[in-house]
Formats: structure tokens, sequence, C-alpha cells
């Protein structure tokens, strides 16, 4: 089979995602296996992240390939004036993929331009961090057991939060509707509401956020308010509080309602939430496991029925 | 046009490119790559015009242009005209069409943008030709042609 890029997410088809959701399934019912065997997979981490990094490095480790790599620009070649393009011709000499995370916007679709191995975008600056939306979706369709016609709703930081974004741009396919909950300083930007209007997806915007709103919900997608991305602290100080769920708060939620959050988190899920039937922000984190396995196999060209005929599974 | 009027000295072959706004001349020399041509080029600016107030006027010998190249002038002076002259006569007059595709022509207004930060050519798709808006290839960041600087 062909190998693949996976550096952005908007140019998979629904069917492509729904694909890669079954792989994921496929190893979450045995993710350790040796399907790379003698494979050896690169992490260049030109910026720290350490759970994207973790949980990459793990799902290789998992499938039995080994690892190289750098968790800091500072100790490569970058730091003595190293291109990218050169940095990622040399490691293509001796990996077989490429996972990189960079703070420069574009830079893995440059990468996958130039290298021979299939590229993995483990984030680029504020453009793309397509994992972190496979995981998302494949944690939606674990809850909800469907991604069609499905009320999704964003709370937060909504300006800024490239994980929403990736994920209306994701669920264009299968006819959702979204709720954006958002203070005016951080709500849905034009371009985005633009998109929707585009692909047909029905959005309602609210500023406040009450038991009654999140009521109507299937998913629940929390993200982080940020003090840093307001102008206005008077502002901040006013909404810091309004975006926080609380347990009660959950008492008019639907039962296959679930709460998402890409954390880390900080103060925008109290404590009380994490015992609650709705509570699935921990087993998310795990799902990047299973989708980061797909995305490997993927790129390296084993298919879904290779996985499912598997006879490497330990 | 009698010869008395002519406002700059015609050439046998070649291609005149014609209602230029004046400020923009030079941007076409440089986007065509005039300065390296070995053939005659005689550049002129400041003429009056009743299309765009003053224009710029290039004569250029022997010298015919590629669609691609034309295309290159969509990003400076979407309005200019090429007449191609053969035997000093206008045979055919050449409109500017704006590409699907615009490459190693603009810069990315995005500085986190890689192609700011990497020795490398630029790509735009052009997603809206008459309102002008480019889409970077690489941060997918939208921007306006007028507010895009040359490469």
């Amino acid at each position: 089979m062909e190998k693949h890029n996976f550096v952005n997410i908007q140019c998979l088809s629904g069917e492509q995602l729904l694909y890669l959701i079954e792989m994921a399934q496929e190893f979450e019912k045995h993710p350790n296996r040796e399907l790379l065997k003698g494979k050896v997979v690169a992490t260049l981490f030109y910026e720290p992240s350490t759970r994207t990094r973790l949980s990459f490095e793990t799902a290789a480790n998992r499938l039995g390939a080994r690892v190289i790599g750098f968790t800091d620009a500072k100790v490569s070649s970058v730091s003595k004036g190293e291109t990218l393009k050169d940095t990622i011709l040399m490691v293509s000499n001796y990996a077989d993929t490429i996972v990189m995370r960079h703070h420069i916007e574009g830079a893995a679709q440059y990468a996958s331009e130039v290298a021979p191995v299939p590229i993995v975008n483990a984030g680029d600056g504020a453009h793309q961090h397509p994992s972190q939306c496979l995981l998302d979706l494949y944690s939606i369709h674990q809850t909800q057991g469907t991604l069609e016609n499905l009320n999704i709703y964003l709370v937060g930081d909504l300006k800024y939060g490239r994980t929403v974004h990736s994920l209306i741009m994701a669920m264009r396919h299968f006819n959702p509707t979204f709720h954006f909950i958002a203070p005016k300083e951080l709500a849905m930007p034009e371009e985005y509401k633009l998109y929707c209007h585009e692909h047909g997806i029905r959005f309602t915007e609210h500023e406040d956020f009450t038991p009654e709103i999140i009521a109507g919900a299937d998913i629940l997608y929390m993200t982080r308010v940020q003090k840093e991305r307001f102008s206005d602290l008077m502002e901040y100080e006013r909404v810091k509080n309004v975006y926080i769920l609380h347990r009660d708060m959950l008492s008019m939620a639907k039962p296959n309602m679930r709460v998402l959050h890409p954390l880390p988190r900080v103060n925008e899920i109290a404590y009380d939430v994490d015992d609650s039937p709705h509570a699935y922000y921990i087993q998310q984190a795990r799902n990047g496991l299973f989708a980061r396995e797909a995305i490997f196999c993927h790129c390296l060209g084993i298919s879904l029925e290779e996985v499912r005929n598997d006879k490497t599974i330990l | 046009m009698s010869k008395k009027e002519r406002l700059v000295a015609a050439i046998e072959n070649g291609t005149v490119i014609d209602h230029i706004p004046s400020e923009k001349t030079f941007q076409v020399v440089n986007l065509l790559q005039l300065q390296k041509l070995a053939t005659p080029v005689t550049i002129g600016y400041n003429f009056s015009s009743k299309m765009v107030g003053t224009k710029g006027i290039i004569k250029v010998s022997d010298k015919f242009f590629t669609d691609a190249e034309i295309s290159r002038l969509s990003v400076v002076a979407p309005n200019v005209v090429l007449n191609i002259i053969k035997d000093y006569e206008v045979v055919e007059k050449k409109k500017v069409v704006t590409p699907d595709e615009l490459r190693g022509i603009v810069r990315c207004n995005n500085p986190k943008c890689i192609t700011n930060n990497e020795p490398m050519p630029t790509i735009f798709n052009v997603v809206d030709k008459t309102e002008g808006i480019l889409k970077c290839h690489y941060c997918d960041k939208e921007q306006h042609i007028d507010k895009v600087e040359l490469c």
C-alpha cells in the first residue's frame, strides 16, 4: 500500500477519517504489536511538547518500532543554523518516518514536500495539530457510536484555539450542529463562520454558559480561557469564571453527553466533574495512543486489512 | 498615431507593454527581469494617460513573453496591455490573466510562515480572482493581492 503524509486534517475525506477511526479501534483492542518491528521512527521536536511527544513515542514503541530524535531544537543542528530542509533530508537517511513539531506555520507541509519519507505533523505553531484532531474525532465516535448528526458545543477560547478550528473542518463531512460559547473577545473568528456557511454547517453563538444551554449537547468540548489572550484585562476579570464547568451544571445534560478537553486544563473544568459519568477527557488523552498508532500505519502503508489480520499481536 | 506624436521610438519586432501605472513601471521591469536582457529595452514613465493618470510604457525588442511570465504581472499591474509587434505592426494584444497559482512571486504576510523562515519559494493559491484573495499554500493565511510584497 502506498505511503502517506499526515500533515493536515482538512485534506482527508470523511471516508478516510472513518477508515483511520476503524484502524484506531483495532489498536484499542490490541495496542501491543510488532507491526513496525525493524522500523525507525524519528521524533523531531523543535519546540517542547511533552505529552504529544510521549504519546507518539509510546505509539511507536507499542508497535515495535525504535525511536530516535530530539526534544528541543537547542540540542540539534538548528542551533548551528541548519535549514529545516537539510535537517529533514539528513534524518530521512536514518528513519522510516518523521514526526515533527515546529513553532513555524507550514513547516510540516514544506517538510513533506522535500522528504523522501512520510511526515507526521505533530503541531506547526498556531496552524495545525491533526493528530489531536483525529483523537478528538475518535473520542467523539467512541462515545456517541457515530460522527453523524451530532450537537457539538465548543466552549472557551474559540478565537485562538486551533483544536476547535480543526474540529469544525474535520466534522464538515458528518452534518454536525455547532454551538459556539465564548466571551466576545475570544469569539469564533469570521473566517470559520464563513467556512461553516460555505459548507452548510449549522451553528449558534452564545455568551452564556448555563445548564439550559448544555442540555442540548452531545459533546461539550472545553478549552482554556487564557489571561494573556485578552487585550482588556477588565474583560478577562469579568468572564474568567463564566466558562468554568462545575458538576452541578451537568444536571440537565443528556445521558450520552460527554465532556472533552484537549488538556492540559487549568481551572476550566472543576475537579468535581472528574467523577461524573459525563467526564471523558482523561480517556480522550488515552485515545491519542490508538489514534497515533493508526497514523503510523497509515503513513507507512499498512492497511486496515493488514491490521485486522495482524499475527504480531503481543 | 503619427510619428510626431509617438512617445517612444517604434520597434520592429518585440513587445510593447502599455498602460502600466507610472509608479509600477520599475516593478514590472523587475518582475519580467528586463534588466537581464541583452536586447534593446526602452523604459518610459510619467506619460499622461486617460486610463491610469500617468502611465509607463516599456518597449522590448525581439522578446515575446510566455503566458506564465505575463501572469506574473497580475500582482502589480493587472490592467496592462501587451502589444505584440511584428514588422512595426501590432499583430496581437494580450491582457494579463490572473493565474490560479502564484509561485515565487509574492511574500507571505505571516512572519511565522515557513516561507519567511526558510530559503524557499512561496506558493499562493488565488482563491478569489475578482476580489484578489490569495491563500498561502503553507500557512493557509488569506491575504489581499494589494497588500502583499513582491519577493
